[in-house]
């Protein structure tokens, strides 16, 4: 009878003990400890759910808190210019100004190093140490992210605590990544980008460098078609599943780099649909364009100033994702508006201002920026023209396509002629440099209003795709 | 009732094997010529006689059997280099990272052609080696049953998991007219890429030969905790020994019979249970490589496919309306 007894206990004992077991398990398969709370973001019943870790979430509001900004200097006084030697963009600065802005910079990027991390000690004029060549571009792209990318940043805005958080080099930067050791002669083993357990993708499988195609090259993401039916010649989505794989890649990297999941930005049914998803899918989708213009216009020129040891194993030079700004918040340090107490970061000074952005002018693309109502080019934007006439006529293979857009404000009718007579302009410009007419494209924008409303410089513009 | 059985007594639940009926060892019966002999000397492991016979062997391998093994045994050493090159021949490597690892079909770029190894040419020889094994492993199931006597139903249930197998990785991609539209050799893979091809066709929630699929995989699940707890449920009326019940009706097979009459008005009889279990087992990848095969040859977007057929419900607008900026022409 004591047996039995005796032999009862013990095979409760070990389902007690399995159990336990296989608990433990299961929670280190989550890999996360409860408790998880779920925050309702849509509809009721449609799985649009965001989840919380409030003991994790507690961790990260106290590593992501935006130091306190020091007093705002008075802007009366000698400028900076007219004081220090060599201060090319913030010489409109009071010396004082000036000075606070210095201090800040120091305080967010380089706090142990100092002000010698970027300056010679004897001279602060000269332009020796690499860092203060990047330093000065930095600032110039603040001001650029500021200015030009609202959509993404808002008014909230940027500073360079934004990124670097203490770091002379922010501490989530990327490089492309490096090959296998065995990669060159071997006939196996071929991991196509993908396949190897990476933090780039959330410890995934996924390709383990979306940001190469994405953020620096201009691959297109959307893998999904307009048609319920496969279709032949034009009207195919050749788009592969290794390319769905790539988009899969990016998107877990951005859950990654904001904290959130798939629905912060779709809707669960379908991710392609843009009727029934939150706004905030628009602002990563500037996102996106905003990474890959820093990456572009601010990090790759800079790649002949960094030294060896700062680059990647394939020398190039470190880039940003969403990670860079954002360190797993949805809003990089909780939507702390810092920026509009440094005022100096929020726009590039201009003297004479005209108002419109710089005409750009690239190998594939050029765009030129109009006054309002106006169809002519002038000072900076007819430079830009000039350009493209001379890579027009420099290489006879290559074919124009023009587009002429206008801004919400006013009366359709009239916009919609006035961004007809702009492209207009640019076209008669080609022609009259005897351009041949058949090289010379002209295409109606899906829609030419380019912004939702009201006046919008960055609107009023011409783009000429030259292939 | 002639006996009292106390209710929560796991010994009458019957759900472990409590007797173990031991008889003389046998081979079986005997083969006509041309047939190989069978290998190894049967013996008794009682543990295995705890969840199923305690007998072991002896195995009859077969010329079908060899040839199936070495050709299964290559496209498992091949992808297993494969992955170990991918970790620069590091076994720890490949151990921590094994689950992460893959043997990759080629990129897009390379089409229906053949590519160099290194490209997912060992892809393209391990799916020819792994194919053929299966199939000649196909057919000793096959040979295998009418040497006994039996019908060939287990060989057909094979071939509708061999149907969906050939879908995913030759037919669909012949008709996508690219070797990279196929599954990788590999565990976290193969799952990226399912979650990525039903991304690319707008949700394959949308497919309803996925769905019909679902309803046989959780119908399978459903018929088969049904059916085995009715049968164990019975056991203690010699219900297990369904052939007999079926020859000779009894009082397990009335009980049972009766259970789900009284329960949902229907019931299955002791035959048809199995032929239940067997279409659903067969139809779920039967009507899945149905859906994957249409999935991209002629489907592109299973979500617009759905709106099309006004298959996909209503939601109330809560968000304010989000305009994709590339239809703006927006470049800001």
């Amino acid at each position: 009878m004591s047996r039995i007894s005796s032999l009862k206990f013990s095979l409760r004992g070990l389902m007690a003990g399995l159990g336990a077991g296989l608990l433990a398990m299961s929670l280190a398969g989550c890999g996360e400890r409860p408790p998880i709370e779920t925050k309702q973001l849509g509809y009721r019943g449609t799985g649009m759910e965001q989840n919380v870790n409030p003991r994790l979430e507690a961790v990260k509001q106290a590593a992501n808190q935006a130091p306190a900004s020091s007093e705002a200097a008075s802007p009366d006084g000698p400028k900076a210019s007219e004081v220090y030697q060599n201060v090319k963009i913030l010489g409109h600065l009071s010396v004082a100004e000036f000075s606070r802005n210095m201090a800040a910079i120091t305080a967010w990027v380089s706090p142990q190093e100092g002000c010698t991390y970027c300056h010679v000690a004897n001279n602060f004029a000269d332009d020796s140490k690499y860092t203060k060549i990047v330093a000065r571009r930095m600032i110039e792209m603040t001001q650029h992210v500021n200015q030009d990318w609202q959509k993404h940043v808002a008014a909230t805005g940027v500073t360079c605590y934004t990124c670097h958080r203490g770091n002379p080099v922010p501490a989530n930067v990327w490089y492309k990544p490096a090959d296998r050791k065995y990669t060159e002669n071997s006939l196996m083993g071929d991991l196509a980008g993908q396949n190897y357990a990476s933090k780039s993708v959330g410890l995934s499988s996924l390709p383990f460098d979306p940001f190469t195609p994405y953020l620096l090259e201009d691959k297109p993401i959307r893998v999904n078609g307009d048609e319920a039916l496969r279709f032949t010649g034009a009207a195919a989505n050749n788009k592969s599943t290794k390319q769905a794989e790539h988009t899969y890649a990016l998107m877990m990297h951005m859950s990654q780099g904001l904290g959130v999941n798939c629905v912060t930005c779709h809707n669960t049914r379908n991710w392609q649909e843009w009727t029934n998803n939150p706004p905030q899918r628009v602002t990563a989708w500037y996102g996106i364009r905003m990474a890959r213009d820093l990456n572009n216009a601010y990090m790759v020129p800079l790649t002949e100033t960094f030294p060896a040891n700062r680059k990647g194993v394939h020398g190039d030079v470190a880039k940003v994702n969403c990670l860079t700004c954002h360190q797993g918040v949805q809003k990089p340090l909780y939507g702390a508006a810092m920026a509009k107490n440094y005022p100096e970061l929020l726009a590039p000074y201009k003297a004479a201002n005209d108002g419109l952005p710089a005409p750009l002018a690239e190998a594939m693309r050029s765009v030129m920026y109009f006054a309002v109502g106006s169809v002519t080019l002038e000072g900076e934007q007819a430079k830009g023209l000039t350009q493209l006439v001379a890579s027009m006529t420099a290489d006879q293979g290559i074919t124009a396509t023009i587009s002429g857009y206008h801004s919400a404000s006013g009366e359709l009718a009239s916009n919609q002629e006035l961004a007809k007579q702009r492209a207009f302009t640019v076209r008669d410009s080609l022609l009259a440099a005897g351009v041949a007419p058949g090289r010379v494209v002209l295409e109606k924008p899906l829609q030419a209003e380019a912004n939702l409303a009201v006046e919008d410089p960055a609107a009023r513009r011409v783009e000429v795709s030259v292939k | 009732m002639a006996q009292f059985t106390p209710l929560f007594s796991l010994e009458n639940q019957n759900l472990l094997t409590a007797v173990q009926p031991v008889g003389p060892l046998h081979d079986g019966p005997a083969l006509p010529s041309g047939d190989w002999r069978r290998t190894g000397k049967p013996f008794l492991f009682h543990l295995l006689g705890r969840i199923g016979n305690a007998q072991i062997g002896p195995i009859y391998l077969g010329g079908l059997g060899v040839a199936s093994l070495v050709f299964g045994t290559l496209a498992f050493n091949i992808i297993g280099f494969n992955m170990l090159a991918s970790v620069d021949w590091s076994p720890m490597q490949l151990i921590r990272q094994l689950f992460w690892l893959a043997l990759e079909p080629p990129p897009p770029s390379y089409g229906l052609s053949i590519p160099p190894l290194a490209q997912g040419g060992w892809w393209l020889v391990v799916g020819f080696l792994l194919t053929t094994s299966l199939l000649l492993w196909w057919a000793r199931t096959y040979r295998r049953a009418r040497q006994l006597g039996m019908g060939t139903h287990v060989a057909w249930a094979f071939a509708a998991a061999i149907w969906l197998y050939l879908v995913c990785g030759f037919f669909r991609p012949i008709m996508m007219g690219s070797w990279s539209e196929a599954v990788p050799f590999g565990i976290f893979p193969h799952l990226d890429w399912v979650a990525a091809i039903s991304l690319r066709h707008g949700n394959l929630f949308y497919n309803p030969f996925h769905a019909l699929s679902i309803v046989f995989l959780y119908g399978s699940v459903l018929l088969f905790a049904m059916h085995g707890a009715t049968i164990l449920a019975v056991g203690r009326y010699g219900g297990e020994r369904e052939i007999e019940q079926i020859v000779d009706r009894g009082t397990a097979s009335e009980r049972a019979a009766l259970f789900w009459r009284w329960t949902m008005g229907f019931n299955a009889s002791m035959e048809s249970i199995h032929r239940w279990a067997w279409w659903f087992a067969v139809l779920c990848p039967l009507v899945g490589g149905i859906g994957i095969l249409l999935t991209g040859p002629v489907v592109d977007n299973w979500y617009l496919w759905s709106m099309k057929h006004h298959v996909v419900p209503f939601y109330p607008q809560v968000y304010p309306i989000s305009i994709d900026p590339a239809l703006m022409g927006a470049k800001p």
